[in-house]
């Protein structure tokens, strides 16, 4: 006998973002889901992210790692709220993961909360948290190849940040390239070029945030 | 490797159907794998049948059908064939696509006793 189903597969981790989403919603909180390769530099971009817009909106932070609290020490530094996550194993965040950290946050008083997700550039893009957008960091050491190899995670993301440019001198990279295979996979994506390390391009991003999260507070 | 958490998904969903189904053999299941997804089917066959070993799940197939990656494009009203993951209409070159297929993962048909 043949039953016909028609169901998605992910469909029971979609409904527990949309319900985190509703969350984040009723209190008013932004959420991005930060992904990219490991060692792309998310660590970094939030650490500089949080130096210069901390005063301007109240940040939490979701450290996403398979082992160790080593990132989410980097960002308690700042004095902000932040929780690690051990996937243990698992290569992705998903909504239950985000669901079980809500008891350690006081949400009235964030405006902003950033997943940091596990360092891999194929699984996270799978799996939505209860996010508003997706970020990503390709970094210049990573090869103008990337968009079309691994065209989900460019095609699900918001925001590329092009990370580390401050080593395009020495390696063999086009940064112009780069932004032309991925906005061929994802025509809409807001591009920043950036260094984590000179600063450079962090003040476009920054303002783009902190202008992004006051939008949707007043919306 | 998140084929795992997908071939968890998958179980969970085949079993919630069988019981509504009130059936207890699976024959085969077919899936549907959008183009875009990135799953790659050798290796969720593989967690599939790591998963069912041992349970009344044991033996059952699974077919997966690839799925092209199907766009519509809103300004110009053409529809196409996405290639080489290239969201660009082929005739306006407008951006304003809208995904028709090609995306989702999904079940859809079971073969049960
Ligand atoms: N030269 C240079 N190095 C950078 C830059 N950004 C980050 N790095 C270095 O890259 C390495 C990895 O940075 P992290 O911020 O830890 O990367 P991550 O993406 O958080 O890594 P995982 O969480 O392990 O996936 C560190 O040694 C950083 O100092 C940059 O713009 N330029
Ligand atoms: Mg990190
Ligand atoms: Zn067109």
């Amino acid at each position: 006998m043949k039953i016909s189903v028609v169901k998605d597969i992910l469909e029971a981790n979609d409904r527990i973002a949309r319900q985190n989403r509703e969350l984040f919603d009723e209190k008013g909180v932004t959420v991005f889901n930060l992904m990219s390769s490991p060692g792309a530099g998310k660590t970094s971009l939030l650490e500089k992210t949080i130096e210069a817009v901390q005063g301007k909106i109240r940040l939490g932070v979701i450290e996403g790692d398979i082992q160790s609290s080593q990132d989410a020490e980097r960002i308690a530094r700042f004095g902000i709220p932040v929780v690690q996550i051990n996937t243990g194993g698992a290569c992705h965040l998903d909504g239950n993961m985000i669901r079980d950290t809500f008891e350690e946050f006081d949400f009235d008083e964030l405006d902003l909360l950033v997943v940091e997700n596990v360092g891999n550039l194929v699984c996270p893009a799978e799996f939505q948290v209860g996010e508003d957008f997706k970020a990503m960091i390709l970094s210049v050491t990573e090869g103008e190849d990337k968009p079309a190899k691994y065209p989900l995670m460019f095609h699900e993301s918001r925001v590329l940040l092009i990370n580390k440019i401050d080593l395009v001198p020495y390696v063999d990279c086009d940064v112009e390239k780069i932004r032309e295979e991925a906005l061929k996979v994802n025509p809409h994506l807001t591009i920043f070029d950036i260094s984590c390390k000179t600063g450079e391009g962090l003040d476009a991003w920054c303002e783009w945030l902190v202008e992004t999260v006051r939008k949707r507070k007043s919306a | 490797m998140h084929e795992m958490s997908i071939a968890q998904s998958l179980v969970d969903i085949l079993k919630e159907e069988m019981a509504r189904h009130n059936v207890h053999r699976l024959r085969s299941v077919k899936l549907h794998v959008g183009q875009l997804s990135a799953i790659v089917p050798e290796s969720l066959s593989f967690c599939f049948n790591v998963i069912v070993s041992g349970t009344e799940l044991e033996g059952a197939r699974l077919d997966m059908e690839i799925i092209p990656l199907k766009a519509f494009c809103q300004d110009c009203r053409e529809n196409f064939e996405v290639e080489n993951y290239t969201f660009v209409c082929p005739l306006c070159q407008g951006t304003n696509i809208r995904t028709e297929a090609g995306q989702d993962l999904s079940i859809v048909e079971m073969e049960v006793d």
